[in-house]
């Protein structure tokens, strides 16, 4: 006898199972964090936040995880572009290749980026000596170590948005006259928008939580180089509390910014994507 | 359903012998009767994998399984309950954290010594000559921040010789001192006289006199929880015996 099973649903029609799924995948995310704010020390949370070394570190973090994104969007977006609509040979390899940091242990990338970019590097070595320019130790270090590790997230994500889109409405805006760039600005980019943001919401906080491949090539000064990760990870040495409360703090301003561009820019951008539809 | 069935058999592939690994380390494994897992300062990496292959050779049955790591990690791990049964630290500041939390059985004993040289560049081509050198504005110093052994015993040396240095980082462990010197990307830096000796021919190593030196002890302890003590007993014994003192001279450290 076949006895027909029926499946228990939720009122919006999602199967059980896959909110008890999905339920132990927010615990799983939400413990930790949990974890933290059970041992954070309250009593001097404001006074390890506001001593100079750790306002320091945030506020040196802000500003490269911020240059990181731009230029990730800068260099990303066209690179996006590239592997998305333009056939070349080995178009799979150079994808491969820019993704690569990705996969990449953080510590080894800082290595590849002294082989790249050092004093001895195959670029770097000509940047000391025709430029004086060194990049080790100092803070566009830092930012070009982020940019390695994070923009791949963008680059993924706005390609993805590129294969996806259809290209007919980019091809009668150009019939009717209008410019590669103003279809680009008027058309494209506003399909792609969510995508954009996400992408930078992504390469943005990897670039913010950024430590291996920071400490191997930009090495670790307070002022200069030593993010809130590098502060953090040498506070669990000697001060496990204020680096619980650093680390609390960066969560903090992760998920503000994460949950506000949410609310604002992805749903406002998504709303203009739709309107460009006929 | 071919394909289907193929996927199915790559997965079991992958992920059985993780769920067969899951279960079998808590009872099975380098914890059984014939194994011990030992949580050594990274800075013993290459001087304990040659001794435990030593030891192998008198106790074939002992597997001993290592895990190095900064001696702040480890710590920090075994409080959080990883199965360790030695714990070897670069340091006595170190060991004293996990007397503290009440995680080692008995007294520490110091099994090594260790001090310090100036790391520079193979052929020393800045010519630095002493602790003095490292002031110099156009020399690029990095040294360990002093919240880790090798930074602390740095600043102990820089104070002891009236020197003033300006590093370019402050590193997080004494192996990133010794990667951005054989790099090139920086001239100098102070690290353990083993770490310079374990760079091989990739870095050189400039004495720093004994009166303005620094002297560390590496304190090794059996874990509270230790599932297997006495062959954590025979380990450490044959790490303080003559085989293990003499592989740990070669590495360049000194008799406790």
């Amino acid at each position: 006898m076949i006895r027909r099973r029926r499946r228990s649903t939720t009122r919006s029609g999602v199967p059980a199972w896959v909110v008890a799924l999905a339920a132990i995948a927010v615990l799983f995310f939400a413990l930790p964090v949990v974890g933290l704010v059970w041992r954070a020390p309250w009593s001097h949370a404001w006074a390890y936040l506001t001593e100079d070394s750790a306002l320091t570190a945030l506020r040196l973090s802000m500003v490269c995880s911020l240059w990181a994104t731009l230029l990730s969007i800068i260099f990303g977006v066209p690179l996006a572009w590239l592997l998305a609509r333009v056939q070349f040979v080995g178009r799979s390899a150079v994808r491969a290749l820019c993704m690569m940091s990705m996969v990449l242990p953080p510590v080894v990338g800082g290595v590849a980026l002294f082989f790249a970019l050092g004093r001895r590097g195959i670029v770097g070595q000509y940047l000391d000596r025709w430029f004086d320019l060194r990049l080790p130790f100092t803070t566009a270090g830092v930012v070009i170590a982020q940019t390695f590790v994070a923009m791949p997230f963008l680059v993924v994500t706005v390609e993805a948005a590129l294969r996806q889109l259809d290209t007919s409405f980019e091809d009668a805006a150009r019939t009717l006259g209008a410019s590669r760039w103003y279809t680009f600005r008027r058309v494209t980019l506003p399909a792609i928008g969510p995508a954009l943001a996400a992408g930078s919401a992504l390469a943005w906080a990897r670039a913010l939580g950024e430590f291996g491949a920071t400490i191997t090539f930009a090495g670790n000064f307070p002022g200069t180089t030593q993010t809130m990760p590098l502060a953090v990870y040498l506070a669990l040495e000697t001060n496990p509390e204020q680096a619980i409360v650093l680390a609390l703090v960066m969560i903090a301003i992760s998920f503000a910014v994460l949950v506000a561009l949410r609310d604002r820019w992805f749903i406002r951008a998504g709303n203009e994507s739709t309107r460009v539809q006929p | 359903m071919r394909t289907k069935r193929r996927l199915l058999v790559l997965l079991v592939a992958i992920f059985g012998p993780l769920v067969a690994s899951c279960g079998g380390a808590s009872d099975g494994g380098a914890k059984g009767s014939g194994g011990i897992v030992v949580f050594a300062a990274s800075s013993l990496t290459e001087a304990f994998t040659e001794v435990a292959a030593a030891f192998n050779v008198i106790n074939p049955d002992a597997k001993v399984t290592f895990n190095f790591a900064g001696s702040g990690d480890l710590v920090t791990q075994i409080s959080q309950g990883a199965p360790a049964d030695v714990f070897v630290s670069a340091d006595d500041s170190n060991m004293k954290k996990l007397t503290d939390a009440g995680e080692v059985a008995g007294d520490p004993v110091a099994i090594a010594k260790n001090t310090f040289e100036i790391i520079v560049e193979k052929g020393n081509p800045q010519g630095i000559a002493g602790v003095a050198d490292l002031a110099k504005p156009e020399l690029l110093v990095v040294l360990c921040a002093e919240t880790v052994p090798c930074g602390n015993g740095a600043a102990k040396i820089l104070k002891n010789s009236n020197v003033t240095v300006t590093p370019k980082s402050l590193e997080d462990k004494v192996k990133g001192v010794v990667a951005k010197v054989t790099t090139g990307e920086a001239d100098a830096g102070i690290v353990f006289v083993t770490d310079v000796k374990a760079a091989g021919d990739k870095a050189a190593g400039v004495e720093i006199p004994v009166d303005v030196n620094v002297v560390t002890n590496y304190p090794v302890a059996i874990t509270k929880q230790a599932a297997n003590a006495a062959l954590a007993q025979r380990f450490i014994d044959f790490v303080s015996g003559s085989q293990g003192q003499t592989i740990l001279a070669k590495y360049g450290f000194l008799a406790p």
